[in-house]
């Protein structure tokens, strides 16, 4: 496991930014495998299309909005969620096995991964820098308040807090409650609501009053 | 390992700070980092745990001091390292001095979408009947294995109530005693254990606080 000397000397002896250093050694990685007939610079492609512009939040909020519009599926989501989720079409790595917890007045969910970064890619996308940060995944065990504080969210001191440390390959998806003032709301004008932040409950969904694409 | 990475409960790293409109890369680099680290975990030289354990295994220092995805390359060039996939001297230049290994698996482009669509199950068959039943309480049990694990320190000795069971999945503690093909597959049956945040962290927990860990079988005893 020991490090190579010679990369150790180059980070230190060039006057590279530490960026333009990681651009480098990136471009340096894949010129290799690629030469060494390990990759395909056609599978970078189509990986960087998936997670940058199909597969993100939105998989989730339509997931959500369903939810809240149709009890059947709620229920099916609850019971099953790998095939309730399935169903709509998200599917694959790092989503093979779903749970969905729901939201009520009493209780509020927060999913974390303290030991790396587990996520529900196929319903959230890549998780954002802070989900993988040492404060969220140090604080959210103890003292999920606080980290709702950090996000500008206050809960009444009644409700209750349930942490899912994601340790093995299940993911988790929380349902976020649906907001008031939203009755006779479609599915999709529902999605508009449901924020990234309220799915790993790091927030609420949105209010119809506030505008769409404030931040969660 | 009773590593950095184990971070749930540490203390002092302030709060978690989330960035408005946060883009999903913040540099070039770290969109190709995460597409070639995705594309070789499709290679057939490793597994998710061991991929796993070669990042926690980083110098602490180093992955303190990382951005998540840095952690990703630098674990990813250790996994190729210790394989002779690549040379040292072949990171830095990029270009290639010595035949490829041979028995690694190239995911070609045209069958990437359908291989991020299918995923990765970590399900098996059972072994044999679950010991534990939903609503027993099971103590996690005491230990401190020095390779890799997924039990975090903040539950080992601590009772809690088993709440989900998942079926059976494949055992990451004995995932890694096999660095190569074909790897070591032991299934055992996974549970969602809940824990009282107030067990867990006294006073320090937020009021009415339960977490859950998801924990193979190994990782629990029967509690009265």
């Amino acid at each position: 496991m020991s490090q190579d000397p010679h990369t150790h000397d180059h980070d230190h002896s060039h006057a590279h930014s530490h960026l333009g250093d990681m651009d480098i050694r990136v471009r340096a990685l894949q010129s290799l495998l690629v030469e060494k007939g390990y990759l395909d610079p056609a599978a970078l492609d189509v990986i960087i299309e998936t997670y940058e512009h199909q597969v993100g939040p939105h998989n989730g909020a339509r997931v959500v909005a369903r939810a809240w519009s149709e009890p059947d599926f709620f229920d099916w989501l609850l019971r099953d969620a790998t095939a309730a989720i399935a169903s709509m079409g998200y599917t694959g790595r790092q989503g093979e096995h779903m749970v969905a917890v729901a939201n009520t007045p009493q209780t509020h969910h927060m999913v974390v991964c303290t030991l790396c970064s587990c996520y529900p890619w196929p319903v959230l996308g890549l998780p954002p820098v802070w989900y993988k940060s040492a404060p969220y995944r140090s604080k959210a065990v103890m003292d999920p308040r606080g980290v709702l504080a950090d996000f500008g969210v206050r809960l009444a001191e009644e409700v209750g807090f349930r942490v899912w440390d994601s340790t093995a390959e299940v993911r988790y998806l929380v349902i976020p409650m649906r907001p008031s003032g939203t009755e006779g709301w479609t599915q999709e004008q529902l999605a508009t609501l449901v924020t990234r932040d309220s799915m790993i409950g790091t927030g609420l969904a949105l209010s119809p009053t506030a505008p769409v694409g404030a931040p969660a | 390992m009773n590593g950095v990475h184990d971070m749930g409960g540490m203390q002092g790293f302030g709060p978690v700070r989330p960035e408005v409109d946060e883009p999903l890369f913040h540099a070039a680099w770290e969109r190709k980092a995460l597409a070639i680290t995705v594309a070789m975990g499709a290679c057939g030289q490793w597994n998710i745990d061991l991929s796993r354990s070669a990042r926690e295994s980083l110098p602490p220092a180093q992955y303190l001091g990382s951005s998540y995805y840095a952690i990703w390359l630098a674990g990813l060039e250790q996994l190729m390292l210790s394989r002779g996939m690549v040379g040292a001297a072949e990171l830095q230049t990029g270009c290639s001095e010595t035949a490829p290994c041979t028995g690694v698996r190239r995911l070609d482009g045209a069958q990437t979408a359908a291989a991020l669509a299918r995923g990765t199950a970590s399900s098996r068959d059972a072994p044999g009947p679950a010991r534990f039943a939903v609503g027993q309480r099971v103590r996690a049990r005491q230990i401190h294995p020095t390779g890799h694990t997924r039990l975090p320190r903040y539950v080992r000795g601590h009772t809690g109530t088993i709440e989900r069971i998942h079926g059976a999945h494949v055992f990451p503690d004995t995932r890694v005693s096999r660095p190569l093909p074909p790897f070591v597959d032991d299934a055992h049956w996974l549970y969602t254990v809940v824990f009282n945040g107030q067990d867990l962290w006294g006073s320090a927990a937020s009021n009415g606080l339960q977490v859950s860990v998801d924990a193979w079988e190994p990782y629990l005893e029967a509690s009265s």
